[in-house]
C-alpha cells in the first residue's frame, strides 16, 4: 500500500461554466491519491460542482470575467475544500441553505442540500457585496484503514 | 453533447458526458427549440452516456418536464448509470419523472397505452 502524504492544491480560474468540470476533476484527482471509495469520490465531485456552480451562477450572476479560487487539502485522511468568490455575497445564509430555495427559476435549490448530504461539514462565510467562501470537509479514511496504518 | 431522434410524436434525446452547468444549457436550448418547432408531444431521455449529474442538470430535466406537461405530453428517462440513478433518486426527481431501463421498453409501454 502506498504511503499517504498530506497534500494540497490551489486552483484559480475564470468564472466560466466550463471550469466547473475542471474544478471537480482536479479535486477528484487529489482525493484519488487516497484509498477512498468510488462512492465518496462521486459524492465529493457533486459537492464541489454545486459550490463552484453557485459561485458562478449566484455569486457572479453568470459574469464570466471574474475569478473563483478553489483550494483542496488532505491532512491525516481528512479532505477540506474551499470555494471562494468575490461576488455579490449571500444576504441570508440560513435561507440560502433551505432545501428548494433558489433565486433562479430554472434551478432546483438543491446545491446546499447535496453539499450537506455528501460532505461531513459545510461552512459558509459570506458578506453581501464582498463575496462567499464555502468550506467542505469530509473524512476520507477510517481509523482502521490499511492506508492510514501505513502512514 | 446531445443527439436528437424523433419517432412519431416522441422526441428522444441522448445526452453525452457530464450533465452539469454547460451540458444542461445545451440540453435545455435543444429541447426547448424542438418542442416549439416540431409536432412532438413526449420526451424520452437517454442518459446511458451520462457519467455525472448535479443540480444544474436536474434543474434542466425538471424544467423540460414542466414544458412537456404543459403540452399534454409525458416525459421519461432511461439508461441512467448507478451514480446518476442515485442522484435522481436522492433528489426526488425519480418520484416525478419515470425512470426505465431501456428505450424500447419505454416506447413499447407508450404504444400499449395509445
Amino acid at each position: 500500500m502506498t504511503k499517504i502524504e498530506d497534500n494540497c492544491i490551489r486552483l484559480e480560474f475564470k468564472s466560466l461554466p466550463e471550469n466547473v468540470a475542471l474544478a471537480r476533476v482536479v479535486i477528484a484527482s487529489l482525493v484519488s491519491q487516497v484509498d477512498t471509495t468510488l462512492n465518496d469520490l462521486e459524492e465529493i465531485k457533486v459537492a464541489v460542482s454545486e459550490a463552484v456552480s453557485n459561485a458562478i451562477v449566484h455569486g457572479y450572476q453568470n459574469n464570466t470575467t471574474e475569478t473563483v479560487i478553489v483550494e483542496g487539502e488532505i491532512k491525516q485522511g481528512i479532505l477540506k475544500v474551499s470555494i471562494e468568490d468575490t461576488g455579490i455575497g449571500i444576504e441570508n445564509i440560513e435561507e440560502a441553505m433551505t432545501p428548494a430555495f433558489s433565486t433562479s427559476p430554472d434551478r432546483m435549490g438543491l446545491g446546499f442540500v447535496f453539499m450537506k448530504s455528501f460532505m461531513d461539514e459545510v461552512e459558509v462565510f459570506s458578506e453581501p457585496g464582498k463575496g462567499t467562501k464555502v468550506v467542505l470537509t469530509k473524512k476520507l479514511i477510517n481509523s482502521g484503514s490499511c492506508a492510514l496504518a501505513a502512514n | 453533447m446531445v443527439t436528437v431522434k424523433i419517432k412519431n410524436d416522441n422526441l428522444i434525446i441522448k445526452v453525452f458526458g457530464e450533465l452539469d452547468l454547460v451540458v444542461a444549457k445545451e440540453f435545455r436550448e435543444t429541447v426547448d427549440k424542438i418542442l416549439m418547432d416540431k409536432p412532438v408531444k413526449n420526451l424520452i431521455l437517454d442518459l446511458s452516456q451520462v457519467s455525472f449529474i448535479d443540480s444544474s442538470g436536474l434543474g434542466a430535466l425538471l424544467g423540460r418536464y414542466k414544458l412537456v406537461q404543459q403540452k399534454g405530453g409525458k416525459m421519461s428517462i432511461f439508461g441512467a448509470n448507478p451514480q446518476v440513478f442515485r442522484i435522481l433518486d436522492l433528489s426526488g426527481v425519480r418520484k416525478i419523472i419515470p425512470v426505465f431501463q431501456t428505450e424500447d421498453l419505454e416506447l413499447e409501454k407508450r404504444r400499449a397505452n395509445q
